[in-house]
């Protein structure tokens, strides 16, 4: 269970740029569900993603994750928390070019210790299951833009977190990927992990996998409504 | 294995995978500082091994020397002030010594001739050092022409190797008998070139030469022992002024890799800034960019290192020797044999690998433990 | 004229050149009345005989480079190396370094040349 209460992120505080992003934002986010963050770009999302994932710190307020205020916690336990809970898929996908698509998937395990050829299985099932099978080799840079998703997703999930965190998952997509994405995402909430997506495309919001849609604009949470399921 | 070792072992294969994408910039980097550390090498390796022949050389060398002075300049020493010197308490005896330098007529070089008890019996004889002897292309039994006080040409026959202790002595050596080494000079009978004395204690050496100089006023003494050091300072003085002409493009080379290594390129945060992301903590970053500047530099300290030893095999004119000898190129040419001090190549190794590190780390740090949010947006 | 950056620059150039012009002026002003100098001192030099400038007084062969023979440097003891620091700074005069002199016959019976 994620809590955030009255959370602000400033940028560039004190300097003749100063931008605040997120404005005393509360919200509660209960497991197994989908929530939805909707808004036009500039609301703050994508920010109040990254304070979720414990990406960024907030200027003021607290962030609660299964009851630990991580707000406080020093850098290195925010990092071990962020590798534990949470699976995060970038609007940019952010993989790593020059790697192929397996050691992409495989690279947030590193550092866990884990021994190489349990990595290796499990990355290998998670691209068996997202069909990438066959593209395990290859160099991302040379792989399609849904195949690249998917690539993001599955390592989004090497580590089992029990949250799934999506940044405009759709935006480079056209409607197949996306009903696709949005279905890989179904089955992800079957298993029981907590899904937050922030997008302003409707075949997202308006899906029938998300349970909950939270508006923001310009850095508040502006409405909230329980969607379709 | 533990997961600790695991995961450093993870880590070097990111970091090996990441050397290789970005691997024309890595090599231009072993390249520049690896020419670095070669030219500091060479003159390190051949300081350290002038020094090592200068002092092998000496330690065949009587303890106190005397020569006598006339004018000013080094003259010739009378055999029978060898009573005199024998009777100062504390020299166990004094031998009179016969050498002296000899032009080669053919190539202008200095060599030395030499007549004691090692020499050969024959008046036409010589036995010579291996190096001079290959040089010449000559064997026993062939001719070695040299040139008479008179001016007239002496030949003399090689009838074997003379044994040698340093490389300078095995190609500028010979031992000829009495009479023709007075054939050779012009020494007359009842001199000698100096006086070699034995003492019983060596720390009585300061207080001999002083009662030397009472007993000889005009000799000189010289002792063993301040020639070592004598050799040291001046070797080391040497090496430092080579190495402070070579500094303007030392460190224009320097400037050329740490600039390559310093600052990361856009590039290079944003994956860091990814890496931070998907659960890399900042050791774990930190870690990756230790072992890849430790690569980098362990290369460029191999490759330096190795050139080095391998350019002490070329001729001397390729090397910086001919600086480090100064005069001592009248001599034939000789290469000193290769002594490799752990000192001194520990001292290049942190020299190589430390600056980098730092050059490589501290800006990594920075970027590690900047937020990856604002990171990956930059 | 304003002064603007652009004057100000060009100000400096000028400035410059005109400073540089008068070095010039005073170098060659200097090299004329050295001449008489010169003469001096060559009077001087043949009276007293002076071989060498004295560029170094460590060591009698780089004190007078021109009188120095090949073995000098290496009285001390058989093989002796060099060793003043003025040796690396001079190297041994044209007449002295090692080169084959044409007039010497090669050595016999070596097989060789």
């Amino acid at each position: 269970m994620i809590e955030l209460c009255d959370v602000t992120k400033v940028f560039n505080a004190g300097q003749p740029n100063e931008f605040t992003a997120v404005r005393g934002v509360s919200l509660t986010v209960n497991g197994q569900g989908c929530t939805a963050l909707t808004g036009p770009s500039g609301s703050g999302k994508t920010t109040l993603l990254s304070l979720i994932g414990c990406m960024a710190r907030p200027t003021s307020g607290r962030i609660v994750i299964e009851g630990d205020v991580i707000s406080s916690l020093p850098e290195r336990f925010l990092t071990e928390i962020r590798r534990r809970t949470f699976g995060f898929i970038f609007q940019q996908f952010n993989l790593i070019r020059g790697l192929s698509a397996r050691e992409n998937v495989m690279l947030p395990a590193y550092p866990t210790g884990a021994p190489l050829r349990h990595v290796r299985a499990e990355a290998d099932r998670l691209l068996e299951r997202l069909g990438l099978a066959a593209k395990a080799e290859v160099k991302v840079e040379w792989l399609s833009g849904g195949e690249t998703q998917r690539v993001a997703i599955a390592r989004a999930l090497i580590n089992n977190p029990t949250v799934i965190v999506a940044d405009e998952p759709t935006a480079h997509l056209d409607t197949a990927l996306s009903l696709d994405f949005m279905e890989i995402m179904r089955g992800l909430r079957g298993e029981g992990r907590t899904l937050i997506i922030a997008s302003h495309d409707p075949l997202v919001y308006r899906s029938d996998v998300v349970n909950r849609v939270v508006g923001m604009r310009d850095g508040r949470v502006t409405e909230e409504e329980a969607g379709p399921r | 294995m533990t997961a600790g070792s695991h995961r450093h072992l993870r880590i070097i294969a990111y970091v090996v995978g990441s050397l290789r994408r970005r691997w024309r910039k890595n090599v231009a980097v072993v390249l520049v500082y690896g020419f670095v550390i070669f030219t500091l090498a060479s003159v390190v390796f051949l300081t350290q091994s002038l020094r090592r022949e200068a002092v092998a050389a000496l330690q065949g060398e009587p303890e106190i020397m005397v020569q006598q002075l006339r004018a000013g300049r080094h003259g010739l020493t009378s055999i029978g002030d060898v009573a005199a010197l024998t009777r100062i308490v504390g020299v166990r005896e004094a031998l009179p010594r016969l050498w002296a330098y000899h032009t080669d007529p053919a190539s202008g070089e200095t060599l030395l001739l030499r007549a004691d008890a090692d020499s050969p019996p024959g008046d036409r004889e010589v036995s010579a050092g291996a190096e001079l002897l290959r040089r010449r292309g000559l064997a026993v039994g062939g001719v070695l022409r040299l040139q008479g006080q008179t001016g007239e040409p002496l030949d003399l026959t090689v009838s074997g190797v003379a044994e040698t202790a340093t490389p300078l002595e095995s190609a500028a050596l010979l031992r000829v008998s009495r009479a023709a080494f007075r054939a050779l000079t012009g020494m007359p009978d009842g001199q000698a070139t100096d006086l070699a004395l034995r003492v019983r204690n060596r720390r009585e050496l300061p207080t001999i030469a002083e009662k030397i100089s009472q007993a000889m006023p005009s000799a000189r003494p010289i002792i063993r022992d301040e020639l070592v050091r004598t050799y040291a300072s001046v070797f080391n003085w040497r090496s430092g002024v080579i190495i402070a002409a070579l500094l303007v493009p030392i460190l224009a080379f320097i400037l050329f890799a740490w600039d390559k290594a310093a600052g990361l390129s856009p590039d290079e945060r944003r994956e860091i800034g990814i890496l931070k992301a998907i659960g890399w903590e900042t050791s774990d970053v930190i870690l990756l960019k230790v072992y890849e500047a430790v690569a980098v530099s362990l290369a460029a300290f191999v490759l330096g290192t190795l050139l080095a030893v391998a350019a002490l095999a070329l001729p001397q004119p390729l090397t910086v020797l001919p600086a480090l000898l100064g005069w001592s190129t009248l001599y034939p040419p000789f290469r000193p044999a290769v002594a490799l001090g752990a000192y001194q190549v520990t001292t290049l190794f942190f020299l190589a690998v430390f600056p980098y590190l730092v050059a490589t780390v501290i800006p990594a740090w920075r970027a590690a433990t900047t937020d990856p949010d604002l990171v990956m947006r930059a | 004229m304003r002064v603007t950056r652009s004057t100000a620059f060009l100000g400096l150039v000028l400035f410059l050149a005109a400073l540089g012009v008068l070095a010039g002026l005073d170098a060659t002003r200097r090299s004329l009345g050295a001449e008489a100098r010169f003469t001096a001192n060559r009077a001087l030099a043949r009276w007293f005989i002076f071989t060498d400038p004295c560029l170094f007084t460590d060591a009698r062969y780089t004190r007078h480079p021109s009188l120095a023979d090949r073995h000098s440097p290496f009285q001390d003891y058989p093989l002796a190396l060099e060793h003043f620091p003025s040796g690396s700074l001079i190297p041994p005069p044209e007449h002295l370094a090692a080169a084959p002199r044409g007039d010497a016959p090669p050595n016999p019976g070596s097989g060789r040349r």
